[in-house]
């Protein structure tokens, strides 16, 4: 049933919005949310990771990982400079940034899966958003006190105590905002050279602009803005919509166990109401500002902390904890209906994801053994297609591309087969009976011009496979002997 | 007076659409974005003040930082200029043979060679340098004024026929044309060089022939027919023609004859510019700068010969 509501005339005759949080008007008002502090087993674990994801961000770029001939020893580094990424045992050149796209697809599917299975794991504890605002909701505590403390703060009038807890928190949220955007510019280059560089004056615009950006953006986002972002910049609550289903474990209210609710008195018996006490500690501890009891809402990131609220009141009243929790629609409706609950964490969906994460996990993990520090790559002259020399016989050009990403400079002795070659020449090389030897310096790459020269009366037909192939004097490469297909063209081309 | 419906699950309004039951919410904007938009607008009015922005009658206002992309382009360009006149002294300071060895010479000239081709040589030469008619293929094996890199750089610098005083000179005389001999002698010619390439030809003329070469051709193109680099004779028995192969196009040059013109570059490029041109041609050409004789190619057994021969093979 809807209900016809006039908003321009001004609710000519209609009664006022049932409930519904906020009057006509184009634009809504924020209403500020001032988070509780709570004590519970969610709360440590988030206490925890927060300080490993930290330590993560903040550590990881003081790494020293040793690289030999030059290269420099940071162990995570984007040298866009250079044109590599390091990560400890590996370094990427920018044609294998397929890598780093599978790994894009293996963070999404990943991210599916767990949905999909746990809900917005991703969102309640390992979203930098989320992270950092309980970061700065943690010094809001430290200058401001809890919840209470902090609304009456709000509605105070201006004064020294005000300004001064206001002002030191401003500061230390500043102090974190840059640390945050500093760590980050460790990233794309050396970090002790870039931290002595950036005290002295002598950083890159682009490392100075990076870092105010960064520090803007983590003050804004985490301490002003916060459940704003979740609400209205990110896409990732609406895209979860259509990856959570009945099935899906979610922070819950039960209230199969909660309904009826209502106000408890010491003493009271607990026959024929929910053990819902309606004392609001839910709410009141939700960084969304939102009641978990509505069932599962745009809002909710799934942080449980509301688990953690509901339980410490549960045991002040003496019933079993867990009257909010990791629960399914499908169960708690069962149970509601007086059937037993059931749970499907492996169905359709859940597989299906299992199963992509799975296959592009074993294509990157093929991929990576089949890497090999070498490269060759031939391409045959176009214009002209051959060349016939003075004697009748057949020549094509090629150009072949040698790359050495090893540390040290490597000899690939370069060979062409698939057709009789009277003459096989690299001008600027002396080729041997058997092909010819390249020299490449580390970490570079080499072009060689390649011409082969076939009799005619040996060419049976206008396009004969050839191949290109180069071994190189390193025993331990994964694949020694590199090989490239290509043609050899002759006249027949033209009939 | 319009009336709003409200979706009585979320107690929202609705907007009035519907698309297959499914009815958008009117929920209302916070008011913070509403503040981000009036300060695009500010930011906006800050940009119109510091940057070329509104088209004016006669151009537009510039803006008072006095950013042009036109002025950026034509510094980077500057910059870009400077940048291959520092790697052109490294082509000029180097022996054509050094830069050619050199792989990072060898790749620089390769690229700077291309784009001076492209632009400077193609229009005779044709893109891929394989000539046509009358233009010589730098592709292959056959060199008119020799193929070594010294020998390609002087061509490049003095031309052929040119009108420089170090240009390539020689003329083949018009034999028929100026009456130097008779028609028919002319005709017994056409079949003697048809003979000297490896062709069947009419014994009796080649024989009446042989004494007119002798006298009147072996003195560039050498007893044997075999050509001259150092006057730009052509060697006569293979099967590569500057004017055609067949009968009339060989009558015809014995009769009239073309000799073609290449331009001198010395004034146009830079000695650098004409090092890499150099280099190129010759890289593409196999480097070698040697005709393969016509006997060692006419022999069965060639692959014995060869410089390398794959072991696949």
């Amino acid at each position: 049933m809807t209900v016809v509501i006039d908003r321009v005339s001004g609710g000519g005759g209609d009664a006022p919005p049932p409930g519904g949080g906020h009057g006509p008007g184009l634009y809504q008002k924020r209403k500020a949310i001032y988070p509780k502090l709570v004590h519970g087993s969610f709360r440590r674990l988030k206490w925890g990771l927060m300080v490993v994801m930290l330590a993560i961000y903040y550590g990881t770029p003081w790494i020293r990982w040793p690289r030999p001939a030059g290269a420099p020893d940071q162990a995570v580094l984007i040298d866009f400079a250079h044109g590599r990424f390091y990560f400890f045992m590996f370094d990427l050149w920018p044609d294998e940034v397929y890598f780093i796209t599978g790994l894009l697809v293996l963070a999404a599917l990943g991210l599916f899966l767990t949905t999909a299975w746990l809900g917005r794991l991703w969102c309640g504890y390992a979203c930098p958003q989320t992270v950092w605002t309980d970061l700065y909701l943690y010094v809001e505590r430290l200058f401001e006190g809890d919840r209470n403390a902090r609304m009456r703060l709000a509605k105070a009038g201006w004064g020294p105590n005000k300004i001064a807890r206001k002002g030191a928190k401003h500061l230390v949220w500043l102090f974190i905002a840059a640390a945050t955007g500093g760590a980050w510019i460790f990233y794309f280059e050396d970090a002790p050279t870039l931290f002595r560089e950036f005290f002295a004056g002598e950083a890159s615009v682009t490392a100075y602009f990076s870092f105010a950006l960064l520090t803007f953006t983590t003050y804004s986002l985490a301490g002003t803005l916060r459940e704003q972002v979740c609400i209205y910049m990110c896409p990732w609550p609406r895209i979860q919509g259509a990856m959570v289903d009945r099935h899906s474990l979610q922070v819950t209210y039960r209230y199969d166990r909660g309904e009826p609710r209502g106000p408890h008195r010491k003493g009271d018996p607990w026959t024929g109401r929910g053990d819902c006490i309606d004392c609001q500690a839910c709410v009141v501890a939700c960084p969304m500002g939102i009641d978990i009891r509505h069932g599962s809402q745009l809002e909710c990131i799934n942080c449980a902390l509301c688990i953690d609220a509901c339980d410490e009141i549960m045991v002040k009243v003496d019933r079993p904890t867990g009257l909010i929790g990791y629960d399914s629609d499908e169960a708690v409706t069962r149970r509601a209906a007086g059937k037993k609950a059931i749970y499907r964490p492996i169905r359709l969906r859940t597989v299906f994801y299992a199963a992509a994460l799975i296959a592009v996990c074993s294509i990157m993990t093929w991929g990576f053994l089949q890497r090999t520090p070498y490269q060759l790559h031939v391409a045959r002259d176009r214009n002209p297609l051959f060349v016939r020399l003075s004697d009748g016989a057949i020549r094509n050009s090629y150009s072949v591309k040698l790359v050495n990403r090893s540390y040290q400079p490597r000899t690939f002795h370069v060979t062409f087969g698939g057709v009789p070659v009277r003459l096989l020449q690299a001008p600027g090389l002396t080729p041997d009976r058997t092909g010819v030897n390249v020299t490449v310096a580390s970490g570079e790459q080499r072009s060689i011009r390649l011409l082969a020269t076939v009799p005619a009366d040996r060419l049976t037909q206008a396009l004969t496979p050839a191949e290109v192939t180069a071994t190189v004097d390193d025993a331990d490469a994964p694949v020694r002997t590199l090989a490239a297909r290509t043609m050899f063209v002759s006249e027949g081309a033209r009939k | 007076m319009s009336e709003r419906e409200r979706d009585d699950h979320s107690g929202v309004e609705t907007t009035g659409h519907e698309w297959d039951g499914i009815k958008e919410l009117d929920n209302p904007l916070p008011r913070w974005w509403l503040i981000v938009w009036y300060a695009c607008i500010a930011f906006a009015i800050v940009y119109w003040v510091l940057f070329p922005a509104w088209p004016t009658l006669n151009g537009y206002t510039p803006g008072i930082l006095g950013q042009s992309d036109r002025v950026n382009v034509a510094n980077d360009m500057k910059a870009l200029e400077a940048q291959r006149g520092a790697e052109g002294v490294m082509l000029e300071k180097a022996s054509l043979e050094q830069i050619e060895k050199t792989p990072n010479l060898q790749a620089f000239a390769m690229a700077e060679g291309q784009a001076i081709f492209g632009n400077n040589c193609a229009p005779c030469h044709g893109a891929g340098g394989t000539g046509g008619k009358g233009y010589a293929n730098l592709r292959d094996d056959v060199w008119l004024w020799g193929g070594q890199l010294a020998d390609i750089e002087q061509t490049l610098k003095y031309g052929i026929r040119s009108g420089h005083p170090l240009a390539r000179m020689s003329m083949m005389p018009s034999f028929g044309r100026d009456g130097l001999l008779k028609p028919q002698e002319v005709n017994d010619l056409t079949e003697y060089v048809v003979f000297l390439s490896h062709r069947a030809a009419n014994s009796a003329a080649v024989a009446r022939a042989a004494p007119i070469f002798a006298a009147q051709c072996a003195a560039c193109h050498g007893p044997e027919g075999k050509g001259n680099q150092a006057v730009g004779a052509p060697n006569l028995t293979d099967s590569d023609w500057l004017y055609g192969s067949d009968r009339k196009s060989i009558h015809d040059q014995i009769w009239a004859a073309k000799g073609g013109v290449m331009p001198a570059w010395i004034d146009r490029l830079t000695p650098a510019q004409i090092k890499a041109v150099a280099v190129y041609v010759h890289v593409n050409s196999g480097g070698s700068g040697q005709a393969t004789p016509v006997a060692e190619a006419a022999a069965p057994a060639t692959d014995n010969t060869a410089a390398a021969t794959p072991a696949a093979q």
